[in-house]
């Protein structure tokens, strides 16, 4: 951490980690999210919650589509081309 | 995509992407990039139609919901006390269904850069672009989006029983 950086606490950090996760933080941002990880255990277990909350997003991503549905829009493509 | 992007109203924005996509077919050059140019009018068609219901389109105060911390919630609840791994039994207690559910019920606003973000990949700007919103604003309802999925899921959790029930098999 750099003299310039100062000190945040819990709160800050833990409203700024999906930010630090996706990188989309200013660099002094993200250098005081990191010097806050550095020392605080509990931010750090937030921290991996939130890439676990992201995985789960993730990998609820394919789904099926419903059968009448698919035979609907089958339809509607069909007519289209008519 | 368009299910999670509009949920019930799904089919219909099919039906207008196709609609459009039948219109413009001779503007897509290369047949490789299907895809693509098929999932951007997609989203074009989704952003024409939340302006239209622009009126009704309903922005969460930041205070309502930023406070919320669902890691907080799950330890200070313990919803499975047995449980040596809480959080994670707690994501595992949902099934596809049940998150799309909880997707469902978030505003049209937040809903849509959370889809596009976390479960299509879309980087930031991209979204932006996509939304034709300014990066700040989509950054805001990124924010906001998460915060609110959060809660809902706990919310959801409680209302569904999925805490009484623990993981789903």
């Amino acid at each position: 951490m750099t003299k310039a950086t100062r000190l945040i606490p819990c709160s800050e950090a833990v409203k700024q980690l999906w930010d630090y996760l996706d990188h989309s933080l200013s660099p002094e941002d993200q250098e005081r999210v990191e010097g806050h990880l550095a020392f605080c255990r509990k931010c750090c277990g937030e921290l991996e919650f939130a890439k676990e909350l992201q995985a789960f997003l993730a990998s609820n991503e394919s789904e099926e589509i419903p059968p009448h549905v698919k035979e609907h829009l089958e339809r509607f493509v069909g007519e289209l081309g008519e | 995509m368009a299910r999670r992007l509009a949920g019930e109203a799904a089919e219909d924005l099919v039906q207008e992407c196709l609609m459009r996509a039948y219109r413009s077919f001779s503007t897509l050059g290369d047949p490789e990039a299907g895809v693509g140019w098929l999932r951007q009018i997609l989203v074009n068609a989704h952003r024409d139609r939340l302006r239209k219901e622009a009126r009704s389109v309903q922005e969460v105060a930041v205070d309502e919901v930023d406070d919320f911390s669902l890691y907080r919630t799950i330890a200070e609840e313990d919803p499975f006390p047995y449980s040596d791994s809480v959080h994670m039994d707690f994501l595992h207690s949902f099934a596809r269904e049940d998150v799309h559910t909880v997707l469902a019920r978030l505003p049209e606003i937040y809903r849509s850069p959370l889809v596009l973000r976390y479960m299509e990949g879309y980087a930031t700007k991209e979204i932006a672009r996509m939304l034709d919103a300014p990066l700040g604003t989509i950054l805001a309802r990124l924010h906001r989006g998460r915060k609110l999925f959060e809660r809902e899921l706990w919310d959801y959790a409680q209302e569904a029983g999925l805490l009484r029930k623990g993981p789903a098999g």
